[in-house]
């Protein structure tokens, strides 16, 4: 038996026929060579043969697969039943494919992102190990270079340990291309090779470029190669000028090497970049490791053996910022732990919209067999099995699954794109893309929906007697209870995910709210910002940097439409922009005499002011406060809290061992002023500001205010930093709202995302509490025709239809709010701001449910209130 | 719902039919008709064949690889489907003769034995 044969029945037939038609010949002219009338030859001819019929039908059953021949013949049927019930059948494919498009796009997205290995070469031996931060609130923070070499020495059980750390630095401009700030990597010379990395021109680094003495080299990644160079190979051996510094290419990286993120553009060796100094501190926490694990060996091995460095490194070097521990995970939860969280949040979110859908179809398709319980139920009196109609409905939901997941398929394709498209930098989002196992998984889903909704309304006639359908009048009063409460359990379910999905959504939703609304403690209205750094090599000395400063503010401050401007290290929610440690001469015995850590910042006197920082007592810096006449510090509201508590802090000192030419009685407080967040999520606010114009501060970040649009205010302000330096490339030019959107972001996204899913699950639970309902009205119409015309009042009735309808939605309600102090605590890691159990929000999700729920269920109610007891009657 | 399969004929062992059949190709080529009343005269009519179920056999035969068939002109000047014996069909006769040899003995000694 073979499908070919299958299908080629219809043509053996016919030469079957031709066959028999040519033996009947045969045996006619045999008849007549022995001599019988020729009427009389056909007649035995055919008697001999025997019945033709007989012979077809054998020859076509040996030919029919009958699996095959039932399947489509269920299929056929299943396609007709559909196919009567338009409106039906469409709405549940749709529902369906949208439940399986969300699940198989997230899935894609999950699989590229969080499940694949990295391109590297053996990617399971490699870990990234990090320092614990020393005030312990962060377990995988930055690492010391000095660290980092006594973890070298310590740990045996791994082949190898690379260091590296990200910074910016300017790419000079050159045959007529603009000067640009890039971001670049720096990096033993043993870590791209260690990650298997084959260069595509030139070479890697190697042992002797890494040295404070080696003459400068650098390795480009391709997408700079391209934009920059047009894929010129003869690059390798040319000398760039970065910071104002010559760098000798060395080599090219091949495309698909996107590593820490795509917006590295360079690498260069980090003995060679960063001051012995830096390398050697074992308290000043700049960079990350990698290592690759010997064969055998495992990551707690390492980590153990790390961490006993770690401890005896501090032991040695007991300062408040040597960090106490070492901690580490593989390279591809260091590379997607921010991912991780969105990405399995709204994984759960899609799963619950599936299952909503699966149950809403389930749901749908028991109404349906309810309507053919008495076919079914004939069929099975004379004989048909229940596996028989079992193989139906499953068929049928078979069927609507599939087209669903064809549709799905195609929602994932497109969802997939516009995710990568909406998020692209989001990790590994380039690696992003749907593959073999995707549409398995996808078929999985498939086959998943067609189960669950085909299985559901066959309990009923997996289980009981069939027969009683038939002996049910034809104006029973309510058929079918089973069947009601089973309904009743699925709608349950239903409201119940859903108002789990609602509270997320909500918190989410809450908490990215809370992000926006935090107060940064400064201006963000009209304000423009952006960022430059002045290159070492021509701003060698303090005075030209404080000199380019001084030419920078008037000019802006001069340009028409600019209210106030000001220019600061690091802005408000820009970032950490690095701290300082200090001490307080009038404090010596302060915490036990030991050394302190603030954030510093370098501010120019008309800073606070352009940037609306309230003053709260004392002075801003003034115009004289210049190279070494700088002697003044500013700090913050927390900072005079934290370190003078209920004293005055104006006319103390605090003494800064890291700044040259520092005034040796220390910086004098000259006034205090509000704090600002560094970071939206981030509450160290303790700040030391210093003036700008002591020279010291080569990185800079304007802020500039302005009555109007502030983004008109972008080109002017490039034209007078190129006036003053036409070779000073500047990034980040941002207004300060999309400055904090940035950082908003994730949030934003998984909270709008989760919310779009509980709105669809919403829906779908009120179309389900609809229909259930409409279908109860239905099938009661005689009942309550029966009942209004004894006399019952309309009021009554509704009431009677209304807590019908609403009792599955309570105990959903009840079950989902239950569900959601669960799940709430999957999600409390993305919540800012907000408790994880809001009981507000709570009872506001329970409050618009109730309201749809109502509002789902009142319709079909009130259509039962106004029935004409006379026509109901008529009804059947 | 599969009906009984019934024998290849209501006069003959089920399973003989095959062998018969082939051991009438064994001397060349033959038709549905041809087949038919070979094995009908040289059991000297002992064996009736019902005409009809030697069909769905030379079907079965010929999906088992045991004949191949085409179309050609018959002695009568009638286009007729000719069937002929392969390899593995030569190979089938042996064997089922030899297993109906056995079958014939071991009833033969039944029967004797029954007879004492």
């Amino acid at each position: 038996m073979n499908l070919r044969r299958f299908f080629s029945r219809p043509a053996a037939d016919a030469e079957l026929a031709q066959e028999l038609e040519a033996h009947l010949q045969h045996e006619v002219d045999h008849n007549i060579a022995r001599g019988m009338s020729e009427e009389k030859a056909r007649r035995q001819a055919r008697l001999k043969l025997g019945s033709v019929r007989r012979v077809h039908e054998t020859v076509w059953e040996r030919n029919s697969l009958e699996w095959f021949e039932t399947m489509l013949r269920d299929l056929r049927y299943a396609v007709r039943t559909l196919s009567r019930t338009p409106a039906f059948t469409v709405t549940a494919v749709l529902v369906m494919a949208l439940g399986i498009g969300a699940n198989v796009t997230l899935f894609t997205v999950v699989r590229s992102v969080l499940l694949k290995p990295l391109p590297f070469r053996e990617p399971d031996r490699l870990i990234q190990l990090y320092e614990k931060s020393p005030d312990g609130r962060r377990e995988y923070s930055y690492i010391a270079g000095g660290m980092y070499a006594a973890w070298k020495k310590a740990a045996s059980s791994v082949e190898q340990m690379a260091i590296y750390g990200t910074d910016s630095i300017n790419l000079s401009g050159s045959g007529g291309q603009l000067p640009e700030k890039l971001r670049y990597a720096k990096c033993s010379w043993d870590l791209l090779s260690m990650m298997g990395v084959v260069p595509e021109v030139g070479r890697l680094f190697v042992e002797a470029d890494d040295r404070r003495a080696a003459p400068a080299t650098v390795v480009l990644t391709h997408g700079l190669w391209m934009r920059r160079y047009a894929g010129d190979r003869g690059i390798v051996g040319k000398t760039i000028l970065l910071d104002a510094k010559p760098y000798t290419v060395v080599g090219v990286l091949p495309a698909w090497f996107l590593y820490p993120d795509t917006q590295t553009q360079l690498w260069a060796p980090i003995y060679h970049e960063e001051s012995s100094g830096m390398m050697e501190a074992v308290d000043n926490h700049n960079f990350f490791v990698i290592a690759r694990l010997r064969r055998g060996a495992t990551m707690a091995q390492a980590l153990s053996q790390v961490d006993t460095a770690e401890k005896q490194v501090r032991a040695a070097h007991p300062t408040p910022s040597t960090a106490s521990g070492a901690s580490a995970r593989t390279l591809l939860d260091g590379v997607v732990h921010d991912a991780k969280a969105t990405l399995y949040t709204l994984m759960g979110a899609t799963s619950c919209v599936l299952l909503i859908a699966c149950l809403n179809v389930a749901n749908l398709l028991v109404a349906r067999s309810a309507s053919r319980r008495k076919e079914t139920s004939v069929r099975a009196a004379l004989g048909g099995s229940r596996w028989r109609l079992l193989r139906e409905q499953l068929t049928e939901s078979a069927v609507l699954a599939g087209a669903g997941g064809a549709l799905g398929m195609l929602f994932a394709w497109l969802g997939t794109r516009w995710l990568v498209e909406a998020r692209p930098e989001m990790a590994r989002a380039n690696a992003i893309h749907m593959d073999g196992v995707v549409l398995l998984f996808g078929l999985g889903v498939v086959a998943g929906c067609g189960l669950l909704a085909g299985l559901i309304p066959s309990l009923s006639f997996l289980r009981g007697p069939l027969l009683e359908a038939l002996q049910d009048s034809s104006r029973a009063t309510s058929a079918g209870h089973g069947r009601v409460r089973l309904r009743r359990a699925l709608l349950a379910a239903e409201v119940g995910l859903t108002v789990v999905l609602l509270t997320c959504a909500g918190l989410l939703l809450k908490s990215y709210n809370h992000l926006r609304s935090t107060d940064l403690g400064c201006a963000t209205q009209n304000v423009l910002t952006m960022r430059f750094a002045l290159p070492h090599a021509r701003y060698d000395t303090a005075a030209k940097t404080a000199a380019f400063y001084e030419q920078l503010l008037p000019r802006l401050r001069a340009l028409p439409g600019v209210k106030a401007a000001g220019v600061v290290t690091t802005l408000p929610g820009q970032g950490y922009g690095g701290d300082s440690r200090f001490t307080l001469p009038e404090h010596p015995d302060f915490a036990g005499g030991a050394v302190q850590d603030a954030i510093v910042r370098g501010a120019d006197p008309g800073y606070f002011s352009a940037l609306q920082i309230p003053l709260l007592s004392g002075r801003f810096f003034e115009d004289h406060e210049r190279l070494t006449d700088a002697r003044s510090v500013i700090v913050s509201k927390s900072f005079a809290r934290q370190y003078f508590g209920d004293e005055d802090a104006l006319g103390k000192h605090i003494l800064i061992k890291d700044f040259d030419g520092v005034p040796p009685e220390g910086f004098e407080v000259v006034g205090v002023v509000g704090d600002t967040l560094w970071a939206l999520t981030e509450q160290d606010t303790a700040m030391m500001y210093f003036p700008l114009y002591s020279g010291g501060w080569p990185n800079a970040s304007i802020g500039v205010r302005s009555d109007g649009d502030v983004t008109s205010l972008a080109l002017p302000i490039q034209k007078v930093l190129g006036e003053l330096d036409p070779d000073l490339p500047v990034s980040d030019v941002l207004t300060m709202d999309q400055s904090i959107g940035r950082s908003t972001v994730d949030a934003s996204f998984t909270s709008s995302m989760v919310m779009a899913f509980a709105v669809i699950a919403l829906v779908l639970a009120a179309v389900g509490l609809y229909g259930v309902l409409s279908y109860i009205v239905t099938q009661r119409t005689s009942e309550i025709g029966i009942r209004i015309a004894l006399g019952a009042q309309r009021g009554a009735v509704l009431r009677l239809i209304l807590s019908d309808g609403l009792r599955p939605a309570w105990i959903g309600l009840l079950l989902g709010l239950v569900g959601s102090g669960f799940a709430v605590q999957l999600i409390r890691t993305m919540l800012y701001g907000t408790r994880a159990l809001d009981w507000v929000l709570f009872a506001e999700v329970g409050m618009v449910l109730a309201l749809v729920a109502g509002v789902a269920c009142a319709i079909p109610a009130w259509r039962a209130s106004r029935l004409d007891p006379m026509q109901a009657l008529r009804t059947e | 719902m599969t009906e009984p399969k019934k024998a290849a004929s209501g006069e003959m062992l089920q399973g003989t039919m095959d062998m018969l059949i082939l051991r009438t190709l064994v001397m060349g080529r033959a038709h549905g008709h041809t087949i038919a009343h070979v094995i009908e005269n040289t059991s000297e009519d002992v064996l009736q064949v019902e005409q009809g179920s030697l069909y769905p056999a030379l079907h079965r035969l010929e999906d088992r690889g045991w004949v191949k068939s085409s179309w050609g002109v018959s002695e009568n000047n009638r286009k007729a489907k000719f069937y002929e014996l392969t390899t593995a069909g030569r190979k089938q006769l042996v064997a089922e003769r030899e297993r109906w040899q056995q079958v014939v003995v071991a009833i033969g000694r039944i029967l004797g034995e029954a007879a004492e």
